[in-house]
């Protein structure tokens, strides 16, 4: 570093901005520390403001430095993350400066809890994450990928770090999506020992990319002597990749999901996509078959028209009936359509019960084999069907007393 | 003259003065405490032989007819808001008055709009002394940073008619502008190119001032039909060119909010009144015209078709969403004081079940019942409440003053208020310890629902009691506003100057609460 260092200004102002900051650093030989804050909040956070921007500059050992920061009501997670990318990028610290993680995003996700919705947030967009989880996704993605513009990726980083230890998203599971490998390996440094509860691949196209991630989350997790459960996504989005689905859904124990991501492969095969989806249903098939055949879920791609309510339905319609157990969002909108959409129908969920109670009876009965009328169950059967409750009844479709009450209903007709 | 004078602490613990611009003023003593005495406020007895027999009662100029109304030094001069960010002719009124060489007037306008920030002027250079009424935007700023000479007043829109009709503020000079006019003074805004649908707001002023003064830009023969001003109160008809921006006098379409955060707050609400009991066959509510209320009101709507319910009245402000209830038959009656988009003014204009009313039947305090008592719910907003469930609607929680009471303190009154707000906006939580300032008690607001929880009054237990195993989020207002704190931080408050800048009257004419200078 060097006097007069001076960065061009970090993070977001302007206008429609907001929950915010920008930060402009310029490093000085003598002078102190001086802050220049413009704040919205500034009668109210002004003074904590200044000393986290104070605290900041001191951990990372900066004594002469002036700080411009322009603030729309930042989060303290957010100015730490803004501040820490504007030091780093004038001077070369190892050390981080970590916002609280708060107890609530300490904890470890099933290998098979539902990913019915994941909802996209961008990975430099402190106000989508703020309310996120108030929205009951499955999961949220913190997005480093394409939502992250190139020129904003190294301060992303901070921001989706910080977000993942200090924003409650409401028990949402939580997902980054990296950059492609082997970019995104240098990501995994970020979030890994944040208690990332699933990474997503992006452009997979071999087994060596699900490799080389794995190889990199062991080597921080040793280093870090770290055991948190982390699980892999990956996103097919190619011609090739589609090719070796299945070699990539099966390259790795700790891959739940399978995604498809159709914007990049309809490029990819030279078309576009329709809202009909003629052009994909060969990938989306495939990609389904793969995960199937892996036993791990299958993730259908996003929708990406918002205000197309009925489109989306309609496309969430075909998307359960090629076998996907749900898909990206990128608004919160798109959520209850998509859990309600992705939820069993009436017809599926009489099918489901006749064949949950058969199967009770012949546990009761002590029978191995399970029938209904003159049909045999099979065990997978039976276990799609025990889903099917328990989606009918999380989507508000069947009462949790389900068994109960269909006596009540069905014995007046008996006597 | 002092602006204020015998600071006291009033029933609800805050400071305020006992005399304000040189008027005696009664400090708060608690709800329904304050009975008041005594007869109504009059204006003069005239004589039919001084107006012109032909009916015909236009001047030249708004100044001529303020010179012919004895316009002096300190007065009081009235104007509506129907035509509000329009409004094209409260600051004529001024500009005249300027002309004349007339100071320290009292403004007094049912509500200010970002519309009137030239009328600064004329508080700069002493035309006006003070303003009694609403102060928006860049009025908010100047009266908190101390710097109109008279002490300001804010009032509700019931407040306002009460205090006119017990004679707490005399009027002059009252200016109405109207979309439709004949010359003997009978006017109606559901006519002309600045149509606003409704005057209700103006009422009081005409009953009550001095002098009457209506200026149209749509001049026509006797008689004007309807008559939602009645010509026999006028004294003077101006016409003129403008009398406001169509376009800003009523928005072509009200919308509902795409931000899913409020959406999520608008269900939650929604589902609040059905999960309780609210909604039912035969219920009345009211719900503003901002994105989240029109959300909640298109819910209801879906509620009440789904249940084969119809409401029997809702009091307006009226949008297209209202309109759409009516014609869609999940509402009887519209009861409206005010037409917030271009299919609620073509509603009241065609639709004998959507009945334009004054404030006076729905709001006045001090009349013989009012409407607010009997609606089952209103939906209304808040820039903070506090963990007394205590509400303020006029000051940010920096202290300035940015907006006007309107009919908030008179709906309070309703059988169930729910606020439905974010719980924190931009970092700025909105549950405090103590609001900023004081515009409504926490005894008359039941619910606060959030995107993050919904907080009931505990003394509502029969509410708390109806939907405690709705499986709607129920938190305590405590645990609401430790959540918001946790996310942004416990804010400091702000630093106010001792100085006053503001009096807010509550319901029936006493003060509760008074606003400090910001320190700039």
């Amino acid at each position: 570093m060097t006097e007069g260092d001076k960065n061009c200004p970090g993070g977001n102002q302007g206008a429609g901005i907001r929950s915010d900051c920008s930060v402009n650093l310029t490093l000085n030989k003598s002078g102190g520390r001086e802050i220049k804050l413009t704040s919205k909040v500034d009668v109210m956070y002004g003074n904590s403001i200044r000393n986290q921007v104070d605290d900041i500059l001191k951990f990372f050992d900066i004594e002469h430095a002036t700080v411009e920061i322009i603030d729309t009501g930042a989060l303290p997670f957010v100015i730490a993350a803004r501040m820490e990318a504007a030091i780093k990028k004038l001077i070369d610290k190892e050390k981080e400066y970590l916002t609280e993680l708060i107890e609530i995003n300490d904890f470890e996700t099933n290998r098979d809890i539902d990913r019915i919705s994941r909802l996209y947030l961008p990975g430099n967009t402190p106000n989508l994450m703020i309310n996120a989880g108030i929205h009951k996704p499955n999961g949220i993605i913190l997005d480093l990928e394409d939502a992250v513009a190139p020129a904003k990726k190294f301060e992303a980083s901070f921001l989706v770090r910080n977000a993942l230890r200090s924003m409650n998203f409401y028990g949402a599971e939580r997902m980054v999506r990296i950059n492609q490998v082997p970019r995104g390996l240098h990501d995994l440094e970020f979030i890994v020992p944040q208690k990332v509860n699933l990474i997503l691949i992006p452009k997979c196209e071999t087994p060596r990319q699900i490799h080389a991630v794995n190889r990199k989350i062991q080597e921080i997790r040793d280093r870090l002597n770290l055991r948190h459960q982390i699980w892999l996504m990956p996103i097919i989005e190619s011609a090739l990749g589609v090719q070796r689905a299945f070699q990539i859904a099966s390259s790795a124990d700790n891959i739940v999901a399978l995604a498809i991501g159709l914007e990049d492969y309809t490029a990819d095969i030279g078309t576009s996509r329709t809202p009909e989806g003629k052009e994909s249903f060969y990938a989306r098939s495939r990609v389904v078959n793969a995960a199937r055949a892996t036993g791990i879920q299958p993730i259908d791609s996003v929708f990406s028209d918002v205000n197309d309510e009925e489109g989306l339905i309609q496309n969430v319609r075909v998307s359960k009936s090629l076998g996907f157990e749900g898909m990206g969002c990128i608004h919160p909108r798109q959520i209850k359509i998509i859990h309600d959409s992705f939820a069993p129908d009436d017809q599926e969920i009489d099918k489901a019960k006749k064949i949950v109670k058969a199967f009770s009876k012949a546990k009761e009965e002590g029978l191995g084999v399970v029938s209904l009328g003159t049909k045999m169950i099979d065990p997978p059967v039976v276990k799609r069907a025990l889903r099917t409750i328990k989606l009918a009844i999380k989507s508000g479709r069947l009462n949790q007393e389900w068994e109960n009450e269909d006596d009540q209903e069905k014995n007046p007709v008996i006597q | 003259m002092k602006k204020y004078d015998k600071l006291v602490k009033n029933a609800a613990g805050r400071i305020v003065p006992e005399i304000i611009n040189g008027n005696q003023s009664i400090p708060y003593k608690g709800i329904g405490k304050h009975i008041p005495s005594g007869r109504k406020h009059a204006p003069n007895i005239v004589s039919s032989i001084n107006y012109p027999a032909d009916g015909n009662k236009t001047v030249a100029s708004i100044r001529k007819a303020l010179e012919r109304s004895g316009i002096k030094n300190g007065m009081t001069i009235s104007t509506h808001h129907h035509l509000r960010n329009g409004d094209l002719v409260a600051e004529e009124v001024f500009k005249a008055a300027k002309e004349l060489g007339i100071k320290d007037l009292v403004w007094f306008p049912s509500a200010s709009f970002p519309c009137h920030a030239p009328i600064l002027e004329y508080l700069e250079d002493g035309t006006i002394n003070r303003i009694e009424g609403s102060m928006n935007g860049p009025l908010g700023k100047f009266t908190s940073e101390g710097n109109m000479k008279g002490m300001a007043v804010l009032r509700s829109h019931g407040g306002r008619y009460q205090s006119v009709q017990d004679g707490e503020v005399h009027i002059d000079i009252a200016v109405i502008a109207a979309p439709t006019s004949d010359p003997f003074g009978n006017a109606n805004a559901v006519h002309g190119p600045s149509a606003c649908g409704i005057l209700g707001y103006a009422l009081a002023d005409y009953q009550y001032a001095d002098k009457v003064v209506v200026v149209t830009d749509n001049l026509i023969d006797f008689p004007c039909i309807p008559m939602q001003i009645e010509g026999n109160y006028v004294d003077f008809v101006i016409e003129v060119e403008k009398i406001g921006i169509p376009e800003k006098i009523v928005s072509g379409t009200t919308k509902v909010t795409k931000s899913p955060d409020r959406l999520l707050i608008a269900d939650l609400t929604a589902r609040f009144c059905e999960e309780a009991g609210i909604l039912g066959d035969k219920c009345c509510f009211q719900f503003g015209a901002g994105g989240t209320s029109l959300a909640i009101g298109l819910y209801f709507h879906e509620i009440l078709k789904k249940n084969a319910w119809k409401a029997r009245f809702a009091f307006g402000g009226s949008t297209q969403y209202m309109v759409k209830m009516l014609e869609e038959g999940t509402l009887e009656y519209i009861l409206d004081a005010q037409a917030f988009d271009l299919e609620a003014v073509r509603s009241v204009r065609e639709n004998h079940n959507h009945q334009d009313v004054s404030i006076f039947h729905a709001y006045n305090y001090h009349s013989k019942g009012n409407y607010t008592t009997m609606m089952d719910v209103v939906i209304l907003g808040a820039t903070e409440v506090d963990l007394n469930f205590n509400g303020n609607v006029v000051t940010h929680s920096d202290g300035y003053l940015l907006h006007g009471i309107g009919g908030w303190q008179n709906c309070l009154f309703s059988k169930c208020t729910i606020l439905p707000i974010p719980l924190f906006r931009d970092r700025i939580p909105v549950i405090k310890d103590q609001v900023t300032t004081l515009c409504g008690p926490g005894e008359l607001i039941d619910v606060i629902v959030t995107e993050r929880g919904i907080a009931i009054n505990p003394l509502r237990q029969d509410l708390i009691e109806r939907v405690k195993n709705s499986g709607l989020p129920l938190k305590t207002i405590a645990e609401l506003k430790d959540e918001a704190e946790k996310i942004c931080g416990k804010p400091e408050k702000p630093e106010l100057d001792d100085e006053l800048v503001a009096a807010i009257k509550w319901v029936d004419g006493t003060v509760i609460d008074s606003v400090k200078k910001v320190k700039s």
